[in-house]
Formats: C-alpha cells, sequence, structure tokens
C-alpha cells in the first residue's frame, strides 16, 4: 500500500511537470490553432541556460533557495526571448498560409534548434548543477516525502495559479481569451492581435523554463535532445485534456504522469512511451475533442 | 499493351543509368543512388494521402516498419522458392508487406479517418510511436538490439559490382508505385481523393462517402509505404526500430511538402534533393570544421516554407512546365 502511495507521489510529480509544458502547447493552439513543434525545443534552451548561467555565476555549488529563483528567472527571460524571436521570425509570415505548412515550419524550427543545440552545446549529455539539496522531510510508514518533491509541486502549482490568475483576472487575460475565442472579431473589437500572440509566446515560454529546471533539478542529465520525448508526452497530455483548454492541460499532465508512473511501477517501464499514445488513440477516438474540449459542430 | 509503353521505357533508362552508376560511381555513390530510390517510393505513397487527398498523416515510418520487419522475417525464416528462382522469394515478401502494412492501414484509418486535420495528424504521429515501442517489446523479432541477417538480393554474374540488381528492384518497385499511383490519381478515384481535398463536404454533397474513399487512399498509401519499408530492409539488411522513428515520417512529409503537395514528380525530385541536401554538406563541414549539415538543412526547411509555401512545383508535375514551353516555342 506505501508502494501505492509512493507511485501516486511520484506520478503527481510527473505530471505536474508535463503540465506545466503542456500548457505552453495549449496557449499557443488555443490562439493560433498551430501546434508549435519548436515548444519542447525552447524548454531544452532553458535548462542549457541554467547550465551555463550557474557556471559563470560560480553558483554551481551553491544549493539553495535563491540559486532556485536566480536560474528560473534567467531561463525565463532567455526562453521568453527565444519564443518571441521564434513567433516573429518563422511563423508570422505563415499566419495566412496553410496549416501544413506552418506545421513544417515548426518542425523544421525544432530540427534547427536541436541541431544548433548540438553543435554549440555539444551533443553529449551534461550533468545539471545541483540547484537544491535533495532530504527527507518526513516520513509516513515508508512513503517518504522530499525536498525535490515538494519543490516541484509547489513551484508549479504556483506557476500555474499565477497563470489562472493572469488569465482569468487581468486586462491581457481577457484579451488572451477573446483572441482564442475569434480572433477577428478581437482584432474589430481593438485589441491588437499581434501582441496578445506575442505575450502567449512569453508566457508559454516561462513555463517551459520553470519546467525545464525543475526537470533538470531531478533528472539531473541534460542534453540537446532531452525534449523531443518530453515535448511529445506533454503534447499528448495537452490534447487528453482537451487542447486550447487550460485546465484541460493540467489534468491532461496529472493524468499522463499517474499513468506512466503506474505501469512502469506494475508493468514494464519499456511500455511507457506505447501507453502515452495508446491513452491519446483512445481519448481522440472516442472523444475526439479531449476531456474538457468542447465539441463543436462545422458549420457549412 | 499501349498502357505498358511509357513504364517500360522508363525501366529501359533506369536500366541504363543503372549500368552507369554500377560501373561509373563508388559503393557510396551507389548507395546513395538506393536511399534516393526508397525515398522516392515513400514520398510518392505519402502524396496520395497528404497531398491528393489533404490528410495529414505523420506515421508513414510506423508502416515501412511493419514492411520491413515483415520482409526481414519472411526472407530469413521462409523459403518458398528453390535458389535458383530466390528473386521470387524477395518478390513474394515484398508483396507480402505491403499486404501486411496496408491491414494496418484499414485497422487505423477505419476509425480515425473519422477525425480531421491536426488530430489525425496526432492519431498517425501517435501509432507510428506504439509501431515502434512494439517492435522494440516484441522478442521473437530481435526487440531493440533489431534485426540482422536479412539476405542480399542475387547478384547477376558478370556485369554486377554487387548492387546492380538491387537497383534494379529497387526501380522496379519504384516505377509500379509511380504508375498505379498516377493512374490512380488520374481516374475517377483520384477526382474523388481531390474532391475531398478541396472540400469534403461539399464532396460529401456529391454523393461520396468521404470517410470511405479516404481509407481507400490510406490504405493504398499505406501498401506502397510497406513496400518501401521492404526495400529499406534488403538494401539495409539490418533495421532496428530505431530506423522508423518519427524523424523518418517526418522526412517523409518535408518531401511531399517541399515537392508539392499533389505533385507526383515535384516528390520525385524533393526525395532526390533531401536525401542528397545533406551528403552534399559535407563538403561545408570540411570547411567549417563543425557538423552544421542537420542546421543548414533544418534552416532551408523554413526559409522554403516561407518563401514558397506551395512548395517547389505546386500542384503542378515536371512535364506541365515542358509542355507550355513546347506550346509556347511552337
Amino acid at each position: 500500500m506505501e508502494e501505492f502511495f509512493q507511485h501516486i507521489l511520484n506520478g503527481v510529480n510527473l505530471g505536474s511537470i508535463y503540465a506545466l509544458i503542456a500548457l505552453g502547447y495549449t496557449m499557443v493552439y488555443g490562439i493560433l490553432q498551430m501546434i508549435n513543434f519548436a515548444h519542447s525545443d525552447v524548454y531544452m534552451v532553458g535548462a542549457f541556460t541554467a547550465y551555463y548561467v550557474a557556471k559563470w555565476f560560480g553558483i554551481e555549488n551553491h544549493p539553495g533557495l535563491s540559486t532556485l529563483i536566480t536560474l528560473m528567472l534567467v531561463s525565463m527571460v532567455v526562453c521568453s526571448v527565444l519564443g518571441v524571436l521564434i513567433e516573429r521570425l518563422a511563423y508570422k509570415p505563415l499566419r495566412k498560409a496553410p496549416k501544413i505548412n506552418v506545421l513544417i515550419t515548426a518542425i523544421g524550427v525544432s530540427l534547427f534548434l536541436q541541431y544548433t543545440g548540438q553543435v554549440v552545446f555539444g551533443a553529449d549529455p551534461k550533468v545539471f548543477p545541483d540547484i537544491m539539496t535533495d532530504a527527507e522531510i518526513f516520513n509516513i510508514g515508508s512513503l517518504t516525502i522530499k525536498i525535490f518533491d515538494v519543490t516541484v509541486l509547489g513551484v508549479s502549482l504556483f506557476a500555474m495559479l499565477a497563470l489562472h490568475f493572469l488569465i482569468q483576472h487581468t486586462k491581457v487575460g481577457k484579451a488572451m481569451r477573446a483572441v482564442s475565442q475569434n480572433a477577428a472579431v478581437a482584432r474589430m473589437l481593438g485589441i491588437n492581435t499581434d501582441r496578445i500572440i506575442t505575450f502567449t509566446f512569453i508566457v508559454g515560454s516561462s513555463l517551459a523554463a520553470i519546467g525545464s529546471i525543475l526537470v533538470g533539478m531531478k533528472y539531473p542529465k541534460i542534453d540537446p535532445l532531452m525534449g523531443t520525448m518530453i515535448g511529445l508526452k506533454a503534447f499528448v497530455a495537452a490534447v487528453l485534456g482537451g487542447i486550447g483548454n487550460i485546465m484541460g492541460a493540467v489534468i491532461g499532465g496529472l493524468i499522463m504522469g499517474l499513468s506512466e508512473e503506474m505501469v512502469s511501477g506494475y508493468l514494464s517501464s519499456s511500455y511507457r512511451d506505447a501507453l502515452a499514445f495508446g491513452i491519446l488513440i483512445a481519448i481522440l477516438l472516442y472523444r475526439p475533442a479531449g476531456l474538457l474540449g468542447k465539441y463543436t459542430a462545422e458549420k457549412v | 499493351m499501349k498502357a505498358f509503353r511509357n513504364p517500360a521505357l522508363a525501366f529501359l533508362i533506369m536500366l541504363l543509368i543503372g549500368l552507369v552508376i554500377n560501373f561509373g560511381f563508388n559503393s557510396y555513390l551507389q548507395l546513395m543512388t538506393l536511399f534516393i530510390l526508397i525515398n522516392c517510393v515513400m514520398a510518392i505513397s505519402l502524396n496520395l494521402v497528404n497531398g491528393y487527398t489533404g490528410q495529414f498523416s505523420l506515421g508513414h515510418a510506423g508502416f515501412m516498419a511493419i514492411g520491413a520487419y515483415t520482409s526481414a522475417y519472411v526472407s530469413t525464416k521462409w523459403a518458398i522458392f528453390p535458389p535458383s528462382l530466390s528473386l521470387f522469394n524477395f518478390l513474394l515478401s515484398t508483396i507480402l508487406s505491403g499486404c501486411v502494412a496496408a491491414a494496418f492501414g484499414f485497422l487505423v484509418g477505419q476509425p480515425s479517418l473519422k477525425l480531421k486535420g491536426d488530430y489525425l495528424a496526432i492519431v498517425t504521429l501517435g501509432f507510428g510511436e506504439i509501431i515502434r515501442s512494439a517492435f522494440i517489446n516484441l522478442e521473437f523479432l530481435g526487440g531493440a538490439r533489431g534485426y540482422s541477417g536479412i539476405p542480399n538480393l542475387p547478384t547477376i554474374p558478370g556485369i554486377d559490382a554487387g548492387r546492380l540488381m538491387t537497383y534494379l528492384y529497387c526501380s522496379f518497385w519504384l516505377l509500379v508505385t509511380f504508375v498505379v499511383i498516377w493512374r490512380i490519381c488520374h481516374s475517377s478515384h483520384g477526382r474523388a481523393f481531390l474532391s475531398i481535398r478541396e472540400d469534403d463536404v461539399a464532396a460529401e454533397a456529391m454523393g461520396i462517402n468521404s470517410t470511405k474513399v479516404k481509407v481507400r487512399a490510406f490504405l493504398i498509401s499505406s501498401f506502397f509505404a510497406g513496400v518501401a519499408g521492404s526495400l529499406f530492409a534488403f538494401v539495409n539488411n539490418f533495421i532496428t526500430p530505431n530506423s522508423f522513428s518519427l524523424i523518418l515520417s517526418i522526412n517523409a512529409v518535408i518531401m511531399v511538402v517541399l515537392g508539392g503537395m499533389g505533385s507526383l514528380t515535384g516528390s520525385l525530385a524533393a526525395a532526390f534533393i533531401v536525401t542528397l541536401l545533406p551528403e552534399a554538406l559535407r563538403s561545408v563541414q570540411e570547411v567549417t570544421g563543425v557538423d552544421l549539415r542537420m542546421v543548414i538543412y533544418s534552416l532551408t526547411l523554413i526559409i522554403v516554407m516561407i518563401v514558397r509555401p506551395e512548395g517547389l512545383f505546386g500542384k503542378k508535375e515536371i512535364p506541365d512546365f515542358w509542355r507550355k514551353y513546347v506550346r509556347r516555342s511552337s
């Protein structure tokens, strides 16, 4: 039974990281109706930024909360700049192009970041600096709760609440919702849609940066291709919850994390990836709009 | 018999090219030629779904994997024809690969082609990844270690420098693929595919059962993807599940979009370019010292998409350009 709770704890941890990355996918999809494949590589750049900044500032051996926050802020800024650059240079010229072109461009940007990463950072894996010390906080029976678990949960919960506040209770959030409902009407009502799209990319990339640092802290091995698999799974999580739906991304992320942890805990870890896509296909066949998505009939 | 005239002519030309390559080029270039042929089969078959029918599939590598593994298994475990007729064994295993892949295409397509646009892309992507992780877990097919010892095609004694027969075999299948898909696309079935691409609601109103037609296109496309996988297995003699990762599907899509969606000859040209570009950029590597090949490759892709979104040839075939030129000059 304790083992079961341990799996639940790990699953929620993993799931909240998936949710953070899935939020980036879902927000961009909500506003632009495109799958931003480059998102997972923005996440990769976030991890490497933290790695190099920790080295240059000489704080890679000073674990603590201040290190965590410094690295997070720096890599959020770098990722936001990168996200905006990608949007401006690659996606904006294609605003009116067919969907498939945008998708291919997104794949192209993703490949570009991966291969540039391999040239600039080197293809070999690097060890992420110690930004926190892990220790057991308390035990319940044989269930151990560690600092890392609490940090991951705390940070991602904080980020999600902040995002919720931003979207539901601020003016810019209202504008974001308006653009995602109907961009043409939003523009007619005086919303600068381009600025809102840029802002969406900033928020999504920042969340990816936070996710990358949490992952780096928990699984301290980073390489230029680290984004591919986690990106795919986060994307599956976004679709599972109903793409374009913020709450759906969080729920989807948690379901993905939990089910993956259960499968690798009780079955075999080599079925983990197949499970993720199995869930995806099942959900799309029986509920194509996702768990929380609304299915809209096509009007002729 | 008239229908066979052009393909037979094309095969003769391919044979001549093959002889030139066999005697004039080194083994590295011979291998590149084989990869170009395989990529052509892959790109044309994907073009039927992505270009002509307008459905976005990202799981082509999955069907190739099925074809490759079927061929590998059949050609190593079964020996139906005696060794003197071993070519028929290869032919049989390739046809069988296509059929198995087509069966999977039907199974995947039947439920998922009711979905539209991005969702179909995601389902097919998921399918490709599931196939890959299934092959990793199937121990009797070698698991993650891969399947080795796939036999080579027989060589022609005397004139063959090693790969001429393989080249001819691949050319033969490329011609079959091209002719079949070309004829389908220029028949009433092809009009049905096109009408679904242009507007599937209108197509339904005109009495086309859109799901059925889409599944048909998907099935034919996955048959030839299986054939491409089979050729891949025979050229490499060794396959692992990771040979068929997402990047292969993406490459196939890139070829289709670069050549122009709905242009078969465009796909051929794009397969040629996409296979050779990373190799041609090797000389750049000698100048810069670091491996910038893939960086330039991906950058080219982005720029082409922004500057020429319809691909190199759009919906036109290469002979269309030629015909236009002839008409003007006469």
